[in-house]
């Protein structure tokens, strides 16, 4: 009996050494990169940050809370950011459900519109703007097009009234798929019979998308409408491409990620920067709980 | 029968129209590439090119030896991430799947936590740290701190969580230890999991713009969207080579997808929290 014990306890021990050696790289990176700079933003945004030369932190209790708000590029950005993502987030929703309905019904070739769709989706951002950069400049492919069925050209790159516009056209573009896919696999899951009932009822297919497809869709489109706004609110890379950084033409394409780059790496503010990233991700962060409980919610019933 | 037959004219003219919307920039940037400069900027709209040329491809990796140097960097970093990544992951996921051990709940709690954390907050807090490593402009800085992500070893862990415990209890009593049956039953049957991560990971590494653009500062050590990026800043106008380098940065990452294309859609449906 004696022996049974110690030999269980021995395999017990066993096995939390393996589980450590297995969980080691992690602790150790996600510990180091993860967690550990988690709780040094906090302290950086309560700090005063000399970088160069000798690193240096002087505590200024919340001034840089405070600056945030007399801050007027702060708001220009937060302006085209809630601009991006209102109108972003429900075009591409749309879109994707409406690529979805279609794509759902018995067509031929299914895969193939699959395979194309996803282009965008697997493409770099960088290469994607830089394609979109060629068609929108002045003599750009799009212009013509335009001018083909009588429009007016725009400087898109130049124009402080069209260029986030154009950006977000390539982001819906780029992104509208990968939420169809999410609806797609949703889709799947309504009951045959549901339809077959509502035929017999004399339904007709606007109906039945009405009463049936839409209702059943609702906590998917919830869960794409949040990390949309999840993903929108983080747009970088094509705003600092498009514009070489500066979030030009006259602010129009500053967004709250490249404000904070540019607080941090170009004035070297970085302590500043760090209460600027809390602000957003609190933000986000809000919008991952709410999403997270109710979408657990939602797979309880 | 008519209306039936209308409806699906419509849906499959919806269709084809999009699928027109979508691929052709990509047509228009592989035609340019292999235009001369005269005539993308004369041409407009024709896929053809007049007078077809190898020329701008020949610039970007004869003229220009950094852009080789770029894709390598990209590859080697991209591949080290994705190596790194599946290892650590499925160990990490494997651990809080099958293994009992102390601060067990505290571990995966952590990793659900930080999950939800955005990676503005870490961004200038891990160029401070990288910074103190010395390890800033370096293959390690770009490498190590992504060489793990919780998202994956939360998917790792639900996949190990309902995988067939049979085969692990039988390679026991053969005798295999925790390590080899890791390795040799477990990992190898874990496949499908595994090719998911490697498009994502492979993808998001291969892609990524902003860490790379804070912590590199050397033009040898650049990835290609940062060399992309400084090249579009020399050449502002030379549409040519732009989309000659656009289209070599794009091929990897078509490639690694038409490979794993099936399991994309799994990936795409299981991040999606179906």
């Amino acid at each position: 009996m004696f022996n049974l014990k110690t030999l269980s306890k021995n395999k017990t021990i066993r096995e939390s050494f393996s589980a450590y050696l297995f969980m080691t790289p992690t602790i150790l990176i996600l510990g180091v990169f993860l967690v550990l700079p988690i709780i040094f933003a906090v302290f950086l945004a309560f700090h005063k940050v000399k970088i160069l030369g000798e690193l240096n932190f002087k505590w200024i209790n919340g001034q840089n809370f405070l600056c945030l708000v007399n801050d007027e590029r702060v708001w220009i950005a937060l302006k085209n950011t809630a601009e991006y993502v209102a109108i972003v987030v429900p075009v591409q929703t749309i879109l994707a459900l409406a690529l979805a309905t279609i794509l759902n019904a018995q067509i031929k070739g299914k895969n193939w519109f699959r395979i194309i769709f996803f282009l965008p989706t697997v493409t770099s951002s960088a290469v994607l703007t830089l394609i979109f950069m060629w068609m929108l400049n002045s003599n750009g492919s799009i212009n013509t097009l335009l001018g083909f069925i009588g429009l007016p050209a725009y400087n898109w790159i130049g124009d402080p009234d069209v260029a986030l516009k154009a950006i977000m056209l390539m982001n819906i573009w780029s992104t509208a798929p990968f939420y169809m896919v999410i609806y797609l696999a949703a889709m799947q899951d309504i009951p045959e019979s549901l339809y077959e009932a509502a035929t017999l009822d004399g339904a007709t297919t606007w109906e039945k998308f009405l009463y049936i497809t839409l209702p059943f869709l609702k906590p998917v489109t919830f869960f794409i409408i949040v990390i949309g706004i999840i993903g929108t609110f983080q747009l970088f890379d094509q705003s600092y491409i498009f514009s070489a950084g500066s979030g030009g033409p006259n602010n129009a394409t500053l967004t709250l990620v490249l404000l904070i780059y540019q607080y941090a790496f170009k004035n070297l503010e970085m302590g500043y920067a760090a209460a600027l990233a809390l602000m957003l991700a609190s933000v986000i962060m809000m919008a991952t709980v709410i999403q997270r409980s109710l979408y657990r919610e939602e797979q309880l019933k | 029968m008519n209306r039936f037959y209308w409806s699906k004219a419509i849906l499959y003219a919806s269709l084809i129209f999009y699928a027109i919307i979508t691929i052709l920039p990509f047509i228009w940037a592989l035609s340019a590439s292999f235009k001369p400069l005269e005539e993308i900027l004369t041409g407009g709209l024709s896929f053809i090119p007049k007078q077809p040329t190898l020329d701008n491809y020949k610039q970007i990796f004869i003229e220009q030896p950094i852009f080789l140097r770029w894709f390598l960097n990209s590859l080697i970093v991209a591949i080290c991430v994705t190596a790194f990544n599946l290892l650590f992951n499925s160990m990490a996921g494997y651990a809080l799947a099958r293994l009992q051990f102390p601060g067990q709940n505290l571990w995966f709690f952590l990793i659900l936590a930080v999950l939800m954390v955005p990676g503005q907050v870490t961004l200038i807090p891990s160029y401070l740290i990288l910074k103190t490593l010395g390890w800033l402009n370096s293959y390690q800085g770009l490498i190590v701190p992504s060489a793990v992500n919780a998202t994956f070893i939360f998917m790792m862990r639900q996949f190990f969580v309902s995988f067939p415990r049979e085969l692990e209890e039988a390679a026991t009593l053969d005798g295999l230890g925790r390590l080899e049956t890791f390795f040799k039953i477990v990992l190898p049957l874990a496949k499908p999991a595994l090719a998911a991560q490697t498009i994502f990971v492979f993808m998001g590494s291969w892609n990524n713009f902003l860490m790379p653009l804070v912590i590199l500062s050397d033009q040898e050590l650049f990835t290609l969207p940062l060399g992309l990026n400084a090249f579009k800043g020399q050449y502002v106008t030379y549409w040519n080579y732009l989309m000659a380098a656009s289209m070599i940065f794009t091929l990897p990452a078509l490639v690694i997808y038409a490979f794993f294309n099936r399991y994309f859609i799994q990936g795409v449906t299981f991040t999606g929290g179906k």
